[in-house]
């Protein structure tokens, strides 16, 4: 009989998972069930999508169709039954399942303040795509905006509103940003970059409560200050959305709580992505979203029973127009666990620049690189496989990628040793350009025809044209003897 | 360039051409020193005993070995027991009438040429894309005028120095240079950036260059809706090629990526080419295609001055998968699984459609097939050197000794003559006529100067001597413009049109670019300027996704082993390693290794090592330098024996194309 595999959950891991199972083909049917009405989106881009550089199109993921695979958008789950093997819908469907996988998500937290509860129009958690609309209907016309949390996707939140012309302030209530993953000169010097891009920050101060009316919100701080805006964006964390799971007996801690193969408590039920909860850890990137998609397809479709999920270590990544951050690992903290560790930095402040770098037995256990860091992407692959670091430090910290010199000036001729080559095409060294010349050439043309120095790709002309003009000067008695058409033998 | 006979011999002398631009490598200044060079072949070589010794033979006693070696095994083992390789050096004649000898003469199946291991996972990605393999879709002086050059696992300034002229030019107009290549090469030392990857990840580079494109907003949107079809799966798949993951992947910043997309897409003329160092992988046709895609987003191909190209290898490497030496093709670039195909070209020949055999398979199958229970029984090679330059070269050479018989034509003793039966003594480039087709689609004369030395007979000369023997039908010329006349009808009406190329019309002007149906019209130097062929006009995105390379690293072989050329030589260096000069320039083989790998091995500069993959070793003296990342290992290809890099390379091949996986694979490095 078909195997039938049913998917709640339609955002980027149940979609994934959807287009995982498709990719892999065989003879099961799929059925996806999203409670948003539209079809899956990519969240990552919702900040681009904020700052105006994109349309909704834009967002759209890879959508399975056709051979076994049934979409269903708009339709929420109300309940696991699972000993009738079968979910049900808001609309009173029933779906039979032998697998089962929980892909739901999370929820944007909404802070416990007053003027919050109902929700006013003109303040909005950035989570959804419809979350994403409101926001943009909300700047329309708006001049200043507030974001509540200086996290990640709020500062990316924060950025995108002030691409698009606003004047945004970010409250935070930590005395400096992003703190889980920067230590406090990072996010001073990230602040610093905000504030060049047109995002003031206000730290270490809680948000007591909001009031809005139809001019605008207001709101109130723990420090007797209160600001006023025209909209206030809420970023101040996700939940799981663990309810149904909840609900229907399984283990749940913060999320569901799943083994390596991402199975719940019941073996029939899996979960990926943010809803849950691996070695006790929840994610809340895509990444390992997508990974997790990848081991429960490969698991129910048996194409490789042994696989089992392994978490790569966190990158945290901030790209956006004029800022670039990369950090992970312990640099934030103090060193995980003993022994003892090479702590290296660079700060340069006033170009936006700090750089953090934490060894141990020759690898990187964390690092922290905001502003012009060229070997970002030396850092980041080390970090992420483990490998050991160069023992030139340095070109970690200010090195374009592993520390190979920039090409060297052209030594002049006077400084470079006969045996330099001066023409890699024809291996013509300087020696035998001098020699040349000895036996009669007088230009750099000459010396090119009896040499064929500069007449493959034609890179080394102007070295040829110095040796030239040098021994011009320095041997200009050479000039008593014949020119010879003789060819010079030139290899050495 | 051009030769000049000065009394005592042949002087080799640089043409100013649009090409090259009046540059020679030292390869071209010394190539008349292999003219009359004393390990010149002049006559026949016959080994009378599996183990025996190759003893000199009269011609007749040779061909008429072969013959009777092909009939015997064919009446035993079936048409498809003889299999041809080729090679893309040979002339356009040369591979015409060796497809048409398989096909004709012996009624194999069985072709297949080194191009495979060239230029078949761009050709394929092209063919998908724009309907048509031409390396360059436009000539090459356009490189010199482009705003944004992006050069994608290319190192011309040791493959191709004569190219490096257009790219100072380009340089010299404000234009901007981007490499991509894993080592800082020669060609990447002259590049305003330079972005150095983990080989095996420029799909994800190009995919997260897409993203950038998209996110930013630098999207040709007019351009995809008026020219090309897919594009909305592309853009869905990229959209999930974050930067910030090909940066892990590959190790490229995002911020270079950024500035790579920002140079692309925000000038006029922007041009993307892609070579061995992206395409010879088991995913090459993707990662080809994923430029391309990057390519068509932005609107480059068909646009003045813009556009995305290959960078073709051999002498002919264009030419040569042009007219029947891949083994589902016939000439003009057709499909032999083509029925209209089929009778067009039967009817040039005078065979039945009927009779023509099916396609065959790729280069590295058809080899690994050698000698096993179902595999042809005996093979001829023209203009090949398999026991060097193929993948998993070891396990080639013992399919080679388990023929029955091995015939190879060459006018040098190489390796892969030293195992044969039969070795044929044949002509060298300044001996015969004939034309090539150039990167550009360009196609040029190569003009006999001199008579082949006593002893020695041309290609065409061997098949024709053989299809006698075989009682072949059809007809096999001698003389090249006979065959070249031939070509013209044969091709007619294909993709690669050469009907309207003759020898007078490449002399009058410089070379003619194909396709060019008629005489008295216009030749096509630019392609797509206002259409694709493809059945809708239109170019086709395909969305592709980065997958790892087929041989991960693990604890046992922790380094990734990449491969490639040195300047002073070519291919499997049967030719140059025999130049004084060359040999003096490159002497032999080496690993390169950065200083802090040797470090960690303990191995000093000059000291023997041993790189160890799954498929067995080289041994070369290690070679320090910062110029290659700490994780890779580089051989050049060009060496027989104990440092043959082949030895070592992964025999994965790409699914479409064929193509094996010569630019990575997992290996470790040990001291000898």
């Amino acid at each position: 009989m078909t195997e039938r595999i049913v998917i709640v959950g339609y955002g980027m891991a149940g979609a994934r998972l959807a287009a995982e199972l498709h990719a892999r083909g065989g003879d099961r049917k799929v059925t996806v069930l999203g409670a948003e009405p539209h079809r899956a989106y990519n969240r990552i881009l919702l900040s681009t999508l904020l700052a105006g550089k994109i349309g909704e199109p834009d967002v759209e993921l890879v959508e399975v169709a056709g051979q076994g695979a049934d979409v269903r958008t708009g339709t929420a789950v109300t309940a696991i039954d699972r000993a009738a093997r079968e979910v049900r819908t808001a609309d009173g469907d029933r779906h039979g399942y032998d697998h089962l996988v929980l892909a739901t998500g999370s929820r944007a937290l909404v802070p416990p303040l007053p003027g919050l509860e109902p929700l006013p129009d003109r303040v909005v958690p950035f989570r959804t795509l419809d979350d994403c609309r409101r926001i943009l209907a909300a700047a329309r016309g708006a001049r200043r905006a507030l974001v509540l949390g200086g996290g990640l996707l709020g500062l990316e939140a924060a950025r995108g509103l002030a691409a698009r012309g606003l004047d945004v302030t970010v409250v935070h209530p930590v005395g400096h940003l992003m703190e889980r993953q920067l230590d406090e000169p990072a996010g001073a010097v990230l602040a610093g970059t905000l504030g060049g891009l047109g995002v003031r920050t206000r730290l270490g101060v809680t948000a007591t409560g909001v009031a809005a009316d139809a001019d605008g919100i207001r709101l109130d701080l723990g420090d007797g200050d209160s600001l006023t805006a025209d909209l206030l964006v809420l970023s101040c964390g996700v939940r799981p959305d663990t309810a149904l799971a909840a609900a229907a007996g399984l283990a749940v801690d913060r999320g569901v709580v799943v083994d390596d193969r991402m199975r719940t408590s019941d073996r029939r039920i899996s979960a990926i992505g943010d809803c849950a909860q691996h070695n006790g850890t929840l994610t809340g990137l895509v990444a390992p979203a997508w990974a997790q998609a990848r081991v429960v397809a490969e698991v129910l479709t048996g194409a490789d029973p042994l696989v089992r999920y392994r978490p790569r270590p966190v990158v945290t990544r901030l790209k956006a127009a004029g800022i670039d951050l990369a950090a992970m690992g312990d640099a934030a903290g103090a060193p995980d666990g003993g022994g003892p560790v090479e702590e290296l930095t660079f700060a340069d402040p006033a170009r936006g620049t700090y750089a953090r770098l934490r060894i141990r037995d020759e690898r990187l256990t964390g690092a922290i690189l905001l502003g012009d860091n060229p070997a970002v992407g030396t850092v980041v692959q080390l970090f992420d496989r483990g490998a050991p670091v160069p023992s030139d430090r340095r070109s970690l910290l200010l090195g374009r990628a592993f520390g190979a010199a920039p090409a060297a000036p052209a030594a002049s001729p006077a400084l470079m040793p006969d045996a330099a080559t001066v023409c890699q095409c024809n291996d013509v060294s300087k020696g035998a350009l001098v020699a040349c010349w000895r036996a009669g050439a007088r230009s750099a043309a000459e010396l090119s025809a009896a040499t064929r120095a500069a007449t493959g790709c034609g890179g080394c002309r102007d070295a040829v044209a110095g040796i030239a003009g040098w021994l011009a000067e320095v041997d200009p008695a050479a000039g008593h003897q014949e020119p010879s058409t003789d060819r010079v033998e030139v290899a050495g | 360039m051009v030769l000049r006979e000065n009394g005592e011999g042949v002087e080799v002398a640089a043409r100013d051409f649009p090409t090259n631009r009046g540059g020679l490598c030292q390869k071209g200044w010394t190539a008349a020193d292999l003219l009359d060079h004393p390990d010149r072949l002049t006559t026949p070589l016959l080994r009378d005993r599996p183990g025996g010794e190759l003893r000199p033979a009269a011609w007749d006693e040779a061909l008429d070995l072969v013959a009777t070696g092909l009939r015997a095994i064919q009446e035993r083992h079936g048409r498809d027991a003889v299999a041809v390789f080729g090679g893309g050096g040979l002339t356009n004649e040369k591979a015409y009438a060796l497809g048409k000898f398989a096909r004709v003469a012996l009624g194999t199946r069985h072709i297949d040429y080194n191009g495979r291991w060239c230029m078949s996972s761009a050709a394929a990605a092209g063919l998908r894309a724009f309907g048509v393999d031409r390396g360059l879709p436009f000539p090459l002086a356009d490189l010199g005028r482009a705003d944004t050059l992006l050069l994608v696992g290319a190192n011309p300034a040791e493959t191709m120095p004569p190219l490096m002229r257009h790219l100072a030019d380009q340089r010299e107009r404000g234009g901007r240079l981007i490499v991509v290549d894993p080592r800082l090469t020669a060609t990447a030392r002259q590049a305003d950036l330079h972005l150095q990857p983990l080989p095996g990840t420029d799909l994800a580079v190009a995919n997260a260059l897409l993203h950038i494109a998209l996110t930013e907003g630098w999207l040709d949107r007019a351009y995809v809706a008026d020219r090309t079809t897919g594009f909305d799966e592309v853009r869905r798949t990229v959209a999930g090629c974050w930067p910030a993951e090909a940066e892990r992947l590959s190790g490229v910043p995002v911020a270079d990526l950024e500035a790579t997309a920002r140079a692309l897409a925000t000038v006029d003329r922007a041009i993307i080419l892609t070579a061995r160092g992206a395409e010879q992988h088991a995913k090459g046709v993707d990662t080809v295609t994923a430029f391309i895609n990057l390519a068509l987003a932005l609107g480059l191909p068909g646009r003045p001055g813009s556009g995305y190209g290959c960078l073709t290898g051999q002498g002919n490497g264009q030419g040569g998968r042009e007219h029947g030496q891949k083994a589902d093709q016939l000439p003009g670039y057709r499909r032999i699984d083509d029925p209209a195909a089929r009778e067009h070209v039967a009817g040039v020949w005078g065979v039945d459609p009927a009779a023509l055999p099916g396609p065959g398979v790729p280069a590295y199958q058809l080899l690994d097939s050698l000698g096993t229970a179902h595999g042809p029984r005996a093979l001829l090679v023209f203009g090949s050197n398999p026991v060097v330059s193929a993948p998993r070269a070891a396990r080639v050479e013992s399919r080679l000794r388990d023929l029955d018989l091995l015939v190879v034509a060459d006018f040098l003793r190489s390796e892969t003559a030293d195992l044969a039966d039969v070795v044929l003594p044949v002509a060298q480039w300044a001996e015969e006529d004939g034309t090539m087709t150039n990167l550009e689609g360009r196609v040029l004369r190569r003009r006999a100067l001199r008579e082949p030395p006593a002893g020695v007979r041309t290609d065409l000369a061997v098949l024709a001597g053989l299809a006698a023997r075989l009682d072949a039908p059809g007809g096999f010329p001698t003389d090249p413009a006979a065959v070249f006349a031939e070509l013209r009808r044969a091709s007619a009406g294909g993709p690669a049109d050469y009907a309207g190329v003759s020898w007078d019309r490449i002399d009058a002007d410089t070379g003619v670019f194909w396709p060019c149906p008629d005489e008295d019209g216009p030749d096509t130097p630019r392609l797509f300027a206002d259409r694709f062929p493809t059945p809708d006009g239109r170019a086709r995105f395909r969305a592709v996704t980065h997958r790892p390379a087929a041989e991960p690293v693990c604890a046992d072989y922790p380094l990734h082993f990449t491969t490639g050329r040195v300047l002073a030589h070519y291919q499997s260096g049967a030719q140059t390693r025999r130049v004084a000069a060359l040999r003096r320039a490159a002497p032999g083989g080496f690993v390169e290794l950065h200083p802090d790998l040797a470090g960690r091995l303990g191995v000093a500069e000059g000291e023997e090592v041993r790189v160890v993959s799954r498929r067995g070793e080289l041994r070369a003296p290690a070679r320090l330098s910062p110029a290659i990342r700490p994780d890779t290992v580089f051989a050049p290809f060009h060496w027989p024996g104990a440092a043959r890099a082949n030895t070592v390379t992964n025999d994965a091949v790409d699914p479409v194309s064929g193509m094996p996986e010569f630019k990575i694979c997992a290996v470790r490095v040990e001291k000898a």
